[in-house]
């Protein structure tokens, strides 16, 4: 049963839409607990792709900035959570990364996005590498602070 | 009249219907169960009255022990496998867990109304009602847990089965394997994989392994790590590798991770890594035979 303050929520949010066109989906939150996490992770993200129009080959490099993202977040973060959102622009449909954890931060950025660093036992490419495949890339971070990770990759550049 | 709620007195109360109208007790549950429709499967009025039986039969042990009352169901063996058996059957027969547990949950009415012949009381009743509800909660969620362990043990083994089907070693040629990847490659599928075509290159005194990745989704740095890993293990048994299937959006997006397989033979389709793979066996050895004598 809807709470009364939920129902007049969703129809203000109807009868008002904001700039994004008619029907973008909701964004979904997905949790990193586990590497099974990361599967469901990279499902999701491939049927988000499918959604907004991509390419078989966007498909591919939005969901594998995904899993690198996802795949930090589990291994150095120690778990956190994939939010897909799905932003317009004119013209153009995007799908947004917002990859979050409470781990102990990135202490030096601009090393982490280098090619070949790493403080685990991986490549070093995940960082940069999602960087790459990804149009609009942003990093919050700082030792303590936990990581946010946003990437944006748009139909049209 | 003796008017006692203490709970030993409700106890042997019990037990005493327990064994003086067994029959009815069970019948009472069967009905029940069958009235609401609690069963989710076609299991035979005969099974459940066996189950009731047994159940029925346990609990007089159960609480001659002694044993607190929400203990009762977990200290007893002989009636925690009954309430065991009961769950994993309907766990079977494809019952959901909130119907069997239910079920068990049923069975309180059923001893409610055993004892309710032997005693009008209210203060008795109100007591016995509280006992029973304590005691068999205790069942109830034991059936529960049971349930969801059977159905977790399920998918345990499938997953395990699925590692193991998804992953086979087949010979394409002579002394050439193939592997076709099946889904995602992580450290566990890895180590499968590398067991399996280690000891087949052994077996078979392979000269190359074709690993096909055609259906592997999406190569991240992880899954290329775990590619090099297998190729590296390979060529220290003295066999070459060859990996194919790297599919146009796969290859794309590897050089864009700028993840560097150049030191590694790739192939597009499984079929080119084949005609790669008897060219490096035919090819010109030190004494210009095939490799028989390897």
């Amino acid at each position: 049963m809807a709470l009364p303050g939920e129902s007049a929520l969703a129809s203000w949010g109807r009868a008002v839409p904001t700039s994004a066109e008619e029907g973008a989906p909701a964004p979904s939150a997905h949790v990193v607990r586990t590497e099974e996490d990361l599967l469901t992770v990279r499902h999701a993200v491939r049927a988000a792709t499918v959604e907004v129009g991509f390419g078989l080959v966007d498909q591919t490099r939005v969901v594998t900035a995904a899993s690198e993202l996802a795949r930090n977040a589990y291994v150095h973060g120690g778990g956190g959570t994939v939010t897909i959102e799905y932003p317009r622009r004119p013209g153009a449909r995007g799908l947004r990364l917002v990859v979050k954890d409470d781990g102990p931060g990135i202490a030096d950025l601009d090393a982490a996005l280098t090619d070949g660093f790493t403080t685990g036992s991986g490549l070093g490419h995940g960082l940069g590498g999602a960087r790459r495949l990804m149009d609009e890339f942003t990093v919050q971070t700082g030792p303590g602070e936990g990581t946010v990770v946003t990437a944006t990759r748009w139909t049209a550049r | 009249m003796r008017v006692s709620t203490s709970e030993a007195a409700v106890r042997e109360r019990l037990t005493r219907a327990l064994r003086e109208r067994d029959a009815e007790i069970a019948d009472r549950w069967v009905e029940l169960q069958l009235e609401q429709a609690l069963l989710g499967t076609d299991i035979s009025e005969a099974e459940l009255r066996e189950e009731a039986d047994a159940l029925i039969d346990a609990l007089v042990p159960g609480l001659e022990s002694g044993a607190p009352v929400d203990r009762v169901v977990t200290s007893n063996s002989g009636l925690q496998e009954a309430v065991v058996r009961l769950s994993m059957r309907r766990a079977r027969g494809g019952a959901t867990p909130t119907v069997t547990s239910l079920a068990v949950l049923a069975l309180k009415e059923a001893l409610l109304k055993a004892v309710q012949r032997e005693t009008r009381d209210a203060e008795e009743l109100f007591a016995s009602a509280v006992f029973i509800n304590r005691l068999l909660d205790v069942a109830g969620a034991l059936s529960f847990e049971t349930y969801v362990e059977g159905r977790e043990e399920i998918i345990r083994r499938q997953s395990q089965q699925l590692m193991e089907l998804s992953t086979p070693v087949v010979r394409l040629w002579r002394q050439v394997l193939a592997v076709p990847l099946i889904g995602t490659l992580d450290t566990a599928r890895t180590q499968v994989v590398m067991e399996n075509l280690l000891q087949a290159i052994q077996d078979h005194e392979a000269l190359v392994a074709i690993v096909d990745i055609t259906g592997v989704p999406t190569v991240d740095t992880a899954v290329a790590q775990h590619l090099m890993q297998t190729v590296n293990a390979v060529r220290l048994m003295g066999a070459d590798c060859v990996i194919s299937g790297v599919r146009p959006s796969i290859a794309q997006t590897i050089a864009q991770l700028g993840i560097d397989l150049s030191a590694i033979l790739t192939r597009a389709t499984l079929a080119d890594a084949l005609a790669a793979a008897i060219k490096l066996i035919d090819g010109p050895g030190p004494d210009g035979d095939d490799g028989e004598g390897r």
